[in-house]
């Protein structure tokens, strides 16, 4: 990296999912070799592993598998973040197993995605995990999905094979939502069309895969429409000079801010102006998601931790009853009747899952309704009553503000992960 | 105006933000203060995260009483200037109360009794939240930590049973006796930690700028010279352009040979880096999985 091309750089999250030996830790090796982001210290300490353990090649997954257990079971116990960078992007890796525990794997390393990686062998085509994978890339609503046919190289670079793969993932996907999907044919053992074009792919005219993550339009993933501020906590300096100053502070989770805009506080209802948008660096014209400011208002209002700055005319649903697609992520099955903590933005209230609509089942998508179990790894959708108001959108329009967990109040554990819809 | 941020500025609004999460979720947190620029970066973070406050948690130092007088220096002052209350955990002590024993032979180093002084900091502090500077490109272990990272009532970290983070929505319950570490940079690497400390101008100890000092080679490294380092007969003291990667006990920290004076030059120089920051770390080199095995007893 030279000059000042850092302070130009955007940050792209992307996940990556296949199954166990579809190549995915060699993949991500190869994105980190090609791309110079592996240093030596780390290259020789993978080498020493892989010869311990009498391999005769050097073992990229050793580069991604941290833990112990990992190393000595050969398998991605838990999702891993993993950082490289071009000159043009930051990237963030979620490296997620494709072994059990998949769904509530992909679900946390979906969440805050960009791009999903849909890596598949191009010998066995469109299978069962493939379909689930995007199925829980589609409903976690990730923007972008490029779907990696790999191993090209066993299929002799077969532009007839790759068709044939796409066509038939494109009949599967017209199932799902996702508006953004492309396909790139490669082989991560040898490096084609990863990070260099390949030499044995000429039919093929698309970008390489590096390219589509540099490149990939990812401005408008973030929703500038809807203003929605969670405030996080108040900021009263007390201080001589600033005395009487009063802040919100938080992350923006959708819109856009500015000094003058006419504002609503949920839940109380009041209005006022937004008087300043500060930050250390000084006030701001200007506040879009996602950024971390403080905001001051004309008026003084009581506001405190949980309550949402919004507009008068763009407001999301109030609402203690919600329509969720839960994903339950704890060993310990959902009790009938139980209750939870629900944190949504910053707020928080107890809930009960009062009824169970139907479970999906992710190889089919088909809706099972007459199983009202909810246990590791399933997905399905459900009623719930929160003790207060919650400020709501629909998933769909904002993950921020349209996203829910629960908490067992037991354990403290996060037992479930929901996506609203309205 | 196009509406997106740069990495560094995501990065930023992405700390601020969990930082304040911090503040709101529990009773009694800190910031864990090495005096390294991973612990810098975040003490500025937590700055702009209560602006114009004054930042509500104190600083905890764990001083293993092996320093360098330079950090110490630089501690002191930053404590000063922010206003804000500072914890000394001292290893010293603990030995002296028999808490620890001392390692013994020549690559003795305080680096893993540590451990059991900020246990017993955090613990006699009441503290339920320990906020650290800890990254996860920074070594494999770390890979795999949460933001919020839950620790059992004897500090212990089981990386088997995490809780999942989804979206922006972090759980901090807990029960009486135990406490989180929380990692508001997890996403930064080292060389957004530069960048930024570079964008921003933020104050740095003078170790990591290059500067002639007196060095020792030793396990592949340039070990600087101390009172806690017994030289070997056929070790011989040198003088070299020397700076640091990390900061840690002097008797672990070694130095890398170096002409980055400025700023500018030390992100030029980490943009090229053929080597891990912490391959110069002795602590590191203990085993495959020498990190790992500190942390599930409740290391940093």
């Amino acid at each position: 990296m030279s000059d000042n091309s850092y302070l130009d750089m955007q940050l792209l999250r992307f996940t990556t999912a296949g199954s166990v030996d579809d190549g995915k830790s060699t993949l991500i090796g190869r994105l980190l070799f090609d791309s110079k982001s592996i240093f030596e210290d780390q290259l020789e300490s993978v080498e020493s592993s892989s010869s311990k353990r009498g391999l005769d090649h050097i073992d990229l997954a050793l580069l991604t598998d941290g833990l112990k257990d990992e190393r000595e079971q050969g398998i991605t116990i838990d999702v891993a973040y993993r950082y490289f960078a071009t000159p043009k992007r930051k990237f963030i890796i979620a490296d997620t197993p494709g072994h059990i525990q998949y769904t509530r794997n992909m679900v946390t390393g979906a969440s805050t995605a960009n791009l999903a990686l849909i890596l598949l062998d191009a010998r066995h085509g469109v299978v069962e995990q493939t379909c689930r994978h995007s199925f829980i890339a589609s409903l976690l609503q990730i923007p972008h999905l490029v779907v990696c046919v790999n191993k090209m190289d066993l299929v002799d670079y077969s532009e007839e094979r790759f068709n044939e793969i796409v066509a038939e993932y494109k009949e599967f996907a017209s199932k799902l939502n996702v508006n953004d999907i492309r396909f790139v044919p490669i082989s991560a053992l040898h490096g084609d069309n990863v990070v260099n074009r390949s030499e044995h792919t000429d039919w093929y005219n698309g970008e390489t895969l590096l390219h589509t993550l540099e490149n990939i339009h990812i401005d408008s993933d973030q929703d500038h429409v809807n203003a929605r501020f969670p405030v996080q906590t108040v900021i009263r300096p007390k201080n001589d000079a600033y005395h009487d100053y009063r802040g919100y502070a938080g992350r923006i989770a959708g819109g856009i801010y500015k000094p003058g805009d006419d504002v609503l506080v949920l839940p109380s209802g009041f209005s006022s102006k937004i008087k300043s948008i500060d930050t250390l660096d000084g006030p701001v014209d200007e506040a879009f998601s996602p950024m971390s400011v403080t905001i001051t208002l004309e008026d003084d209002i009581d506001i405190s931790r949980g309550d949402m700055i919004v507009r008068p005319n763009n407001q999301p649903e109030v609402s203690q009853d919600l329509d969720v697609m839960l994903c339950w992520l704890n060993n310990r099955p959902a009790q009938p009747r139980a209750k939870y903590i629900i944190r949504h933005t910053t707020n928080e209230a107890r809930c009960m899952i009062k009824e169970v609509l139907y479970k999906v089942n992710i190889n089919t998508l088909h809706r099972v309704e007459d199983d009202k179990n909810i246990s590791m790894n399933d997905i399905v959708r459900v009623k719930l009553r929160s003790t207060k108001p919650l400020f709501i959108d629909e998933y769909n329009d904002n993950r921020n503000t349209g996203s829910i967990i629960l908490v067992d109040e037991s354990t403290n554990e996060t037992v479930a992960a929901g996506m609203i819809r309205l | 105006m196009r509406y997106t941020l740069t990495h560094l500025k995501e990065l930023e609004a992405e700390a601020i933000y969990v930082i304040r999460e911090v503040f709101a979720q529990f009773e009694n947190p800190a910031i864990l203060f090495s005096g390294g620029k991973d612990s810098i970066v975040l003490t500025h973070l937590a700055k702009k995260a209560f602006w114009p406050a004054k930042i509500p948690f104190p600083l905890v130092h764990i001083d293993t009483g092996h320093n360098f007088p330079e950090t110490m220096e630089f501690r002191d002052n930053l404590v000063q200037e922010l206003g804000v209350r500072l914890i000394v955990g001292s290893v010293q002590k603990s030995i002296d109360d028999g808490a620890v024993q001392e390692e013994t032979g020549k690559n003795a180093s305080r680096n893993a009794l540590q451990t059991v002084t900020l246990l017993d900091s955090i613990e006699s502090n009441g503290i339920d939240a320990a906020m650290g500077g800890a990254r996860r490109d920074e070594e494999k272990a770390r890979a795999k930590e949460r933001f919020f990272s839950h620790r059992d009532d004897f500090g212990q970290w089981d990386p088997k049973n995490q809780r999942p983070e989804l979206w922006n929505l972090f759980n901090g319950k807990k029960n009486m006796g135990e406490h989180f570490r929380v990692f508001p940079i997890s996403n930064w690497t080292e060389m957004d930690v530069w960048q930024y400390i570079l964008l921003e101008n933020i104050a740095i100890p003078s170790l990591y700028i290059a500067h002639e000092r007196k060095v020792v080679w030793r396990n592949n490294t340039w070990l600087p010279v101390s009172e806690y380092i017994t030289l070997e007969d056929n070790e011989k003291v040198e003088t070299k352009m020397i700076r640091f990667r990390t900061l840690g006990d002097i008797t672990i920290t070694g130095g890398v040979e170096s002409e980055a004076d400025t700023l500018e030059k030390i992100v030029q120089e980490v943009a090229s880096a053929r080597q891990t920051e912490r391959g110069n770390r002795a602590d590191d080199k203990r085993g495959e999985t020498a990190m790992e095995d500190r942390k599930k007893q409740g290391y940093f």
